[in-house]
């Protein structure tokens, strides 16, 4: 009471961290960063996204022009070891037989192959997080939900797919244009035939989480359900929906070829890596590289996402993370 | 020096030919392969090719098509004409005499009462018959005596050479299908699947839907062929197989019907084991234009059908340029090589009711565009496109999927980009495309498009009922469960009257000017464009000899005549 309180104890201070504060996201990515293969698929995925964005001004020549005076080119570099190959600078990846560069064709159909990824994956992401949330924090809705799913797992697309395009093909095509119509078309169905494995695992995981200390604290405070979902549940499942989402647009670009190859889908003339491949499989042996183009596309795409969705796993998991 | 090496070649060829087949099955084995398996013997019970070539091995009709389309005795001695009283002076009755000394293959003799006893086999009311069309009209079979048959009409037929004719229309043996009339037909199975003929092989073992062995028959009526002692016919695969397994890998001596892209086939033929032979029957490969309106405003039940005329399909400058803009030796090239040839009529073949077109093989552009301009179908906004009547021309071409139809889409929505035609592409799947679904929109008979590409033919050598595919009343439409043949819903008054003239017609040269008259109407009139006029292909060993391939009957009608190059 008489001396004015000067310095606290010494041996009683706190120690002030010697580090700035780390955020989780740091932590994800520093782990991420670890992982060869990821950063490996991560380059390899902004390396082709990048090219079928900027590629075409670059690139500036019309994927659907025909040219049959230079049909049949072979890519400049077979010129290496047979000088008698059809080789010239304007195509550096030779051309198919009516004519239309490869190269061109090669961006053109990355696009279109990327773009119904992405977008399907995304909508098959939310559809799945949205049901599996529900079956998993909602008791009621867990049997009809899950029935659901099961119903939608039965579901062959192909036979599905056949069935849309007769039936909506027209009012889409209407209202969007032949390929604006066909693309949602497509991706509807890739996304609504394809969210089922991600709802599982999150209704999985919802199941473990709301039983857990936290979640019953929050509720003894009154906090609603909606809010327990957004602020505990899905910070805690997002590793999951993270991994499936990888794992979901590979899935959409391989779905998205193989319809392209089959011949339902988009018009004749509007390229996508699995209508390259499907064009090219009778002439296999003579042009290899316009089976091989599109196909390693196809594969190296997938498989970079893949690898992204290992590490992503890998990253955002705490008791992984830091070994 | 080298001349003479080769007239030396040559002629020791043709000297040593006649050696090969001098004697009946002196050259072993040939293997033939059909990509699409035979299930059953007898044609009478199944309409597919594939049946109807497999069995006209064994069994033969009295008269067959050779590969010119003319019409060659096979059972019997002479054609029946109007000229040598065969045929009736009032066209009703026409009268086979059958060869002496024909016998079956189970030694027994061919008569007329087998011939009788087939036209009862088909016509029987219980039966089902594939073949019945081949018998329409006829009223009664008649036998004076044993090698004599009259097939008398309801009422004048000026093409009598209908039963009887033909790989769809053999003779089976009497004795054989005595039992198996009417329902019984189809549980005859040894019978169905070993029949007794008079073609030069008879079945020794058939495996359904996989493969014939088939040796050579010992009472065939020349005692030097066939050739070949035995018959392995394989059927199952692809066209894709069959046509390596002949030409690259020479396993086999005979591949049917390849249809594939020409390069594809030119690489199986460097194998140099096989040669592909094309022949050409009337498929034609064309654009069918529809001359109603297939808007998707328009309701369901009134779209493409005759209560709305296309907005500007039907203008003659519209659809003249649209053909003209078309650089068909360049289509010929790129899709079909030798098993094509530049197509301009409706009717390509035979050469007599083919009509003929001036200038149709020369692409002209230019010309195109005047012709547009000229009718004041200008592009008035600007974008690329003309517009007719505030209607821009845009179109949508659909077909079915087929790798060497896309490149053809490609190919003319560019051509017709050109004259300032916008083209929307549309494939479908092939069983959709031609399954014939009432339900489906997307059937060509429905013909939910502007324009549709396809290829179409016919049997024998008569036009007639081919030609009444442009009659107004044959237009697919709802009332008919949208069934029908006149694709383009094409509709002229001139054309039906001219067409019911042909029927009545007898004179072969009048037939053949009205029937080049109804095609030239069709194609003048917008109905259609003709792209390409198609072969059939098909490829034989290099070692096979005497292959004669023929489209207007079976493919193998002359297989006695095969033999072994050595």
């Amino acid at each position: 009471m008489t001396e004015p309180a000067t310095a606290p104890i010494e041996a009683l201070k706190d120690k002030v961290p010697e580090q700035p504060p780390r955020s989780q996201w740091r932590d994800v990515w520093d782990q991420l960063t670890k992982h060869k293969g990821a950063m490996f698929g991560m380059g390899f995925l902004l390396f082709i996204t990048l090219a079928v964005l900027i590629g075409p001004y670059i690139w500036q020549v019309d994927p659907q022009k025909l040219d049959i005076r230079n049909k049949d080119m072979r890519p400049i570099y077979t010129a290496l070891w047979d000088s008698d190959a059809k080789v010239r600078w304007a195509n550096p990846l030779g051309s198919d037989q009516l004519g239309r560069d490869n190269l061109a064709q090669m961006i053109a159909g990355g696009r279109a192959s990327m773009a119904v990824g992405w977008a399907a994956m995304i909508l098959s992401l939310l559809i799945g997080t949205a049901i599996g949330v529900l079956a998993g924090f909602f008791k009621r809705l867990d049997g009809p939900l899950m029935r659901l799913t099961d119903l939608f797992l039965s579901l062959p697309i192909l036979p599905l797919l056949l069935v849309a395009v007769t039936l909506f093909r027209q009012p889409l095509r209407a209202a969007f244009g032949p390929e604006g119509g066909m693309f949602i078309l497509i991706v509807t169905v890739v996304g609504i035939t394809s969210w089922m494995p991600t709802a599982r695992i999150v209704r999985g995981d919802v199941l473990a989480i709301k039983e857990r200390e936290f979640v019953l604290a929050a509720r003894s405070i009154g906090t609603t359900s909606f809010k327990i979902i957004r602020r505990h549940l899905l910070p805690n499942v997002l590793s999951p929906i993270m991994v499936s989402a990888a794992l979901g647009l590979a899935t959409a670009i391989i779905t998205e070829s193989a319809l392209s190859f089959l011949g339902v889908g988009f018009p004749s003339d509007f390229p996508t890596w699995g209508k390259m491949l499907a064009d090219a499989v009778p002439r296999m042996e003579r042009f290899p590289e316009r089976v091989m183009l599109p196909g390693i596309a196809i594969s190296l795409t997938v498989l970079s996402v893949n690898y992204l969705g290992d590490g992503l796993r890998d990253a955002l998991d705490p008791r992984i993370r830091g070994r | 020096m080298k001349l003479k090496t080769l007239m030396l070649g040559a002629a020791a060829g043709i000297a040593l030919a006649p050696a090969a087949f001098a004697e009946r099955g002196s050259d072993g084995e040939v293997k033939i392969i059909y990509w699409q398996a035979p299930s059953i013997l007898n044609p009478f019970l199944s309409g597919g090719t594939k049946d109807v070539e497999s069995s006209s091995m064994i069994i033969e009709p009295l008269a067959r098509f050779n590969e010119k389309g003319e019409l060659v005795p096979w059972l019997v001695d002479e054609i029946p004409t109007v000229g040598n009283g065969g045929v009736s002076e009032d066209l009703t009755s026409i009268t086979w005499k059958i060869s002496e000394g024909l016998l079956w293959s189970d030694g027994t003799p061919f008569t007329s009462a087998d011939v009788k006893f087939t036209y009862e086999y088909c016509t029987h009311p219980e039966g089902g018959c594939a073949q019945l069309t081949k018998f329409n009209g006829v009223a009664s079979v008649d036998t004076p005596d044993d090698l004599t048959v009259v097939v008398n009409f309801e009422g004048p037929t000026p093409n009598p050479y209908g039963p009887f004719v033909g790989g769809e229309s053999p003779i089976i043996q009497a004795a054989q299908f005595a039992n198996c009339l009417g329902a019984a037909a189809s549980t005859c199975t040894e019978q169905n699947f070993n029949p007794i003929g008079t073609g030069p092989f008879t079945v020794t073992e058939f495996k359904p839907n996989d493969v014939i062995t088939m040796a050579a028959n010992p009472n065939y009526r020349d005692p030097a062929k066939p050739a070949f002692a035995t018959v392995t016919f394989k059927g199952g695969g692809d066209a894709t197989a069959a046509g390596r397994a002949v030409m690259e890998t020479g396993e086999f001596d005979y591949a049917w019907n390849l249809q594939l892209a020409p390069d594809v086939i030119a690489a199986m033929a460097e194998g140099g084991k096989g040669t592909p032979i094309a022949g050409f029957g009337p498929l034609l490969e064309r654009i069918m234009m529809n001359q109603t309106n297939p808007s998707p405003d328009l309701p369901e039940g009134e779209r493409s059908t005759a209560m709305h005329p296309h907005p500007f399909l039907k203008e003659p400058a519209v659809y003249k340029a649209m053909s003209m803009a078309i650089d068909r030796p360049l289509l010929v090239e790129v899709g079909y090589g030798q098993a094509g040839k530049v197509g301009c009529s409706w009717v390509p073949a035979p050469e007599a009711f083919a009509s003929t077109f001036e200038g149709c093989e020369v692409q002209d552009i230019d010309g195109a565009n005047a012709l547009l301009d000229e009718a004041g179908f200008l592009d008035t906004d600007g974008d690329g496109v003309r517009e007719v009547n505030g209607v821009p021309m845009s179109i949508l071409y659909q077909t079915s999927t087929n790798a060497v139809r896309q490149d053809f889409q490609a190919l003319i929505k560019e051509w017709w980009s050109l004259i300032g035609i916008e083209t929307e592409l549309r494939n479908i799947d092939a069983s959709v495309f031609f399954g014939g679904d009432p339900g489906s929109p997307d059937t060509f008979q429905k013909f939910y498009a502007d324009v549709e590409m396809y290829a179409n033919t016919f049997n024998g050598t008569d036009p007639q009922s081919y030609l009444g595919n442009g009659l107004c009343d044959k237009a697919p439409r709802p009332e008919t469960q949208w069934q029908g043949e006149n694709i383009s819903r094409f509709c002229m008054p001139e054309f039906d009257a001219l067409h019911a003239e042909l029927t009545k017609t007898a004179d072969m040269a009048e037939r053949q000017r009205i029937g080049r008259e109804l095609s030239a109407m069709m194609v003048d009139n917008g109905g259609m464009i003709p792209l390409v006029h198609r072969g059939r292909l098909s490829a034989h060993a290099n070692s096979l000899g005497g292959v004669v391939l023929n489209v207007w009957d079976s493919e193998l009608w002359n297989v006695a005549d095969w033999y072994r190059i050595d």
